[in-house]
This record gives structure tokens, sequence and C-alpha cells, in this order.
């Protein structure tokens, strides 16, 4: 199951993130999450939507650089040491975290943790072998946070 | 191979019989004029004095601001009525230069552009789309009557208006172009966006580039994304335009046509001439215009003799790549540099971009020095650290250019303004 994230290389200054978000707006596009990071003067955006071709196709007409990157996202549990369970799992196996971040699907339920690892296949191999359940790009755009299915 | 063998493969000796015997009638002929009249006298010289190659060093030079002095007719050697076309530079600075042809004047000019084209292979079966501003720049016409003469079929469209250019290309499967390097490099991004592949979808085989200089990487960049071979074009209004110096198939440097020139290369500090090869600023005298001859212009452009002869078996010397004006000269820091040293470290790198900025400023009063990139547009793998990695080989490969080290920004491909004619790369904000 692989999950596809939209990197938008972006100046830092003001206007740039209301482009994306304008845009998205625009093309009825559902933002699950968003993280920036910034260097010096400029910066990566990166976003997880429930129609990533949809997204990136609308990014890229406005004139934007994406790119489309294969990420992990990993059903957790909503509540203390959900997280730690996950992570033990992947120091124990190794596993080089690149970026993460996470959403909460259902509060004091369940929680989807996204991560960006160097071995993605194996990756995806050792949480299925654990019990963790990882979301395809078409449960991301099924998900309904609050009204969710039992994952 | 050759559009006029003689002319072209002429024996040096001959040549330099034929410049001297061409110096002394242009120096009788300029003498008509009420500029030359003049200078003649206050420098105590007649035209008869000229007996070798070696007294032209006893003209003085010619300059940009003595053109500018005896605005407009000043140097006419011939009746006004004779001529028959202006040209004007494309200098921003001052008033523009004007300069006048006859109709005889046009024809040797134009005959040195078709001679030069079809050096690299342009025959009259091709078609030959003129990307150049036409009107007072002689980038546009000069091309255009070459190519006329040449009996390529003319597509005279002039600059700008990318995506038509394109579809003209497509339509009527141009084979040669005239373009700025600049915009060539920014139409590849406009290529992408229309899903056009030079290679797959036109029938394009030679690009002439001129207008400004450009690197050797820059060139690179535009016989892969075009599919061509490139050729690099010298030019000046004050000696015609085009056609002056140009690229045979050997690409190894400009044969100078010394049968309609005259080439000197000085110390534009001492204004001696430097030894063959070295590098120095391009001195020219015109051998062929009647209507308005120059002697001893100082170009500004800096550039130096290649020592040796070309394996395309041309006689005529050759001139490297202009690496700057002296006009262009930035000194920062108290370091001297030219905008084409930042061109030739960037285009090397791979990722980054067909554009950039230098922007000069003050900070706390000293300088500094901003470089803005544009980033390929595939080069952006959604890693911030790839693009620091880049950022931080541009600083590296620049402070080895230029010794001091730049604050470099990475923009977005295709943010940064461009210019349908040459490209304007250096803001300068320093308090003058």
């Amino acid at each position: 199951m692989t999950a596809y994230q939209i990197s938008i290389f972006a100046e830092n200054k003001p206007g740039r993130l209301s482009k994306i978000t304008g845009i998205l707006a625009d093309a009825n596009i559902n933002i699950r999450a968003i993280t920036i990071s910034t260097s010096d003067g400029f910066g990566v955006v990166n976003i997880l939507v429930d129609k990533h071709r949809e997204a990136q196709k609308a990014l890229e007409k406005g004139g934007l650089t994406v790119s489309l990157k294969k990420v992990i996202a990993v059903v957790i549990d909503d509540r203390p040491g959900g997280l730690d369970k996950l992570i033990q799992l992947l120091a124990a196996e190794n596993i080089n975290v690149e970026n993460a971040y996470g959403f909460v699907l259902e509060s004091w339920k369940n929680a989807v943790f996204v991560i960006d690892v160097d071995q993605i296949e194996r990756t995806q191999e050792i949480l299925e072998k654990n019990g963790f359940r990882v979301l395809g790009a078409d449960e991301l755009a099924a998900v309904e946070p609050f009204h969710y299915m039992n994952y | 191979m050759y559009w006029e063998k003689d002319s072209e493969t002429v024996p040096v000796e001959t040549l330099r019989g034929m410049q001297l015997r061409g110096l002394q009638e242009v120096v009788v002929n300029a003498a008509h004029s009420h500029f030359y009249a003049q200078r003649f006298a206050d420098a105590g010289i007649s035209p008869s004095d000229i007996t070798s190659l070696e007294d032209l060093s006893r003209i003085p030079f010619t300059t940009k601001d003595d053109l500018r002095e005896d605005w407009p007719y000043g140097f006419l050697a011939l009746p006004k009525e004779d001529m028959v076309r202006m040209h004007s530079s494309s200098g921003t600075t001052g008033r523009a230069t004007v300069i006048f042809h006859t109709r005889e004047d046009i024809d040797g000019w134009t005959d040195i552009v078709a001679r030069s084209m079809y050096m690299t292979g342009m025959r009259r079966s091709d078609v030959f789309q003129n990307m150049m501003t036409y009107a007072l720049f002689t980038g546009g016409l000069g091309f255009h009557y070459g190519a006329e003469k040449l009996g390529a079929l003319v597509i005279p469209i002039g600059a700008g208006n990318s995506n038509r250019q394109i579809q003209l290309m497509c339509d009527f499967q141009t084979t040669v172009i005239h373009i700025i390097p600049s915009y060539a490099l920014y139409l590849t991004t406009v290529f992408e966006d229309l899903g056009v592949d030079p290679r797959r979808d036109t029938h394009l085989k030679i690009a002439f580039l001129g207008a400004e200089p450009h690197s050797e990487h820059s060139r690179r960049r535009i016989e892969e994304f075009y599919g061509v071979k490139a050729y690099n074009s010298y030019g000046l209004s004050e000696m015609n335009g085009p056609g002056v110096a140009f690229e045979c198939p050997a690409q190894k440097g400009m044969h100078i046509w010394e049968d309609h020139y005259i080439v000197e290369i000085i110390d534009p500090v001492t204004l001696k001439t430097v030894a063959e090869g070295e590098e120095g600023e391009l001195v020219l005298t015109t051998l062929r215009r009647r209507g308005m001859p120059i002697l001893r212009y100082r170009t500004k452009d800096l550039t130096r003799i290649i020592p040796g002869e070309c394996e395309c078996g041309r006689t005529h010397r050759r001139i490297a790549r202009i690496t700057g004006r002296t006009d262009d000269m930035m000194i920062v820091k108290g370091v001297n540099m030219f905008p084409i040293q930042i061109e030739r470290q960037l285009m090397k790198i791979p990722g980054v971009g067909t554009n950039f900025h230098i922007i000069l400023d003050q900070e706390d009063y000293t300088d500094r020095m901003i470089v803005k990139v544009e980033v390929q547009k595939d080069y952006f793998a959604g890693d911030l650290r790839q693009l620091e990695a880049l950022r931080r080989q541009i600083v590296d490969n620049l402070k080895s250019e230029i010794l001091i080290t730049p604050k470099v920004e990475l923009v977005e491909p295709n943010t940064l303004p461009t210019s349908e004619g040459k490209a304007v790369r250096v803001f300068d904000k320093r308090e003058k």
C-alpha cells in the first residue's frame, strides 16, 4: 500500500502558501496534513491530500514546482505509547526516518503517522508483518475523520 | 563548404597586402568626414603617412563617446543622399549611437553574413526563422539580408511571442534559427509546457546564437535540448552588426573577417597592443564601409586571438568567446568580475535552471552580492536537503571563480523576469 505525498518547492515569502491553498481549494481538494520545512530563503511544503493526481495537476497548472513522493501512512493508536510502538519497531529494524508527521483520525482511537523512509518496500513488509495497517492512496481518499470505518 | 573560397582561404601574406591597400583607401575616404578631418589635423597626420599596417597605430582610437560627440552626421564620408539605411546601437546609457550605410555598404555587410551562415552548413534549401528584433537593432535585418542572399526561405518573425515561435517552427519545418542565447534557454521551458520536443517534433539543425556573450555550457545545453549545432556569432552595430566574426563547424573560436576589418587587441588601461593570444579589448577598423568609416574603434569587448591555424582551412584569424565588456565589469568588495563568469559556473551545475539575477547592494557599508538562481523544474525531487546541497554547490563554485562568497538564493522556475532582448542580469543597487 503506497501513499503519495506532494512536495512543492516554494520561496519563503508572503503569499506563496496562500497560492498553494488557493489552488487546492478551487480544485476541491481536501488536505489531510501539511508540513513546511524551510532553509535559507526557500522551503518545501509537503502535503497529503485526498486526490493526489488531481492536486498535482492543479498545482502544476498554477505554475508551481511539484514532486510526487512515495510515503508510508501507518495507522497507530491515539493513546499514550501508540507512536512509541511504531518507532521502537523501526529502530529495531534499523530503518531511518527522513521526515515524519501525523494527524488524528478519531480522537482517542486512532491516528495516522506518515513516514518518509529510505527503504520503503522493506519497511512496508515489516509493518504489515507486525500487524500495522498501512493506508494506500485510495484509502486516504476515503478517510473520513470522526466517521471512520473500523480500521 | 566555402561561400567565397578565394576570400576565405586567401594566403595570409596576400590578406595583409589587401588590408594595407584597404586601410590606405579607408583613411583617404575617412578624411572626407567632419570628424576624421578634425582628428587627423589634431594628431598631425595625413592619409599619405600610412605606408604599412604598423602605421595604423599612429591614428588615435575612436570611442563611443566620439560617435555621440559628432552626432548625428559628423562621421559621414559621403553625402547624406548616398545613405540608404540607418541602424542604432542597443545601448541603454546615454544617446544612442547611429550608423549609416550606403547601398554598397549594405551589400558588403550582407555578403559576410551570407558567408558566415554558409560556413556553418546553411543552404538555400533551409528554412530560416529569424527570432531577433528587426527595427533599429542590426541583428534582425542583418541576418535577414544575409539569409535572403544565401537563398534560404526566411521567416521574419522577429523577437518574442514564444508560443507563436514554436508554432511556426513546427508548421513550416524550420531548420535554422537565429536567437539570443538567454531567450533560447528560456524558451526550453515553453517547449516543455506545450509538450513539444524540438528533437522529435521539429526539423531544427542549426542555431545561430548572437547579441550577448554566453558560456560554452550554455551552448551545450541549447544544442542538447534543441538537437542542433549552435554557432556563436559576434557583431556590433558600429561595425555593421552581425557577421563581424562567426564560428565555423570546428566550433573553436570565431573567424573574424579580416578582408572587412582590421583586428587589434589592446590592454584597456595602457592602450598598448597585447601579445598575440593574450586577452584584451578588441579594437576594429572598417575596411569596406564607404559611407561611414570608423577607424580603430574601441569595442569594449574583451577577447583574445586564438593562435594557430583552423582545421577548416580559413585563414582569417579567430577570436575567443567574448569574456565580458569593460562596461559590464563589476567591482564587488574590491574584486573585479564579469557576469559571464557567474554564468559559466552556474550552467555547469545540474539542477540550475535557465535564468539568474545578480543583485549588488550594501549592508553596513559593505558590498553584498546576492545571486538568485532558478531551479530546473525536473530537478526538484521534493527534498529540502537536495536543494540545500545544490545551493552549497553553487556557493562553492562561485567562490572558486570570483573569490568572494555570494549569498545564493534558490528561486522557483520561471519566476525571474525575462527580457525579449538582451538579458538583464545585473541589478546594482549600491549608492554611487
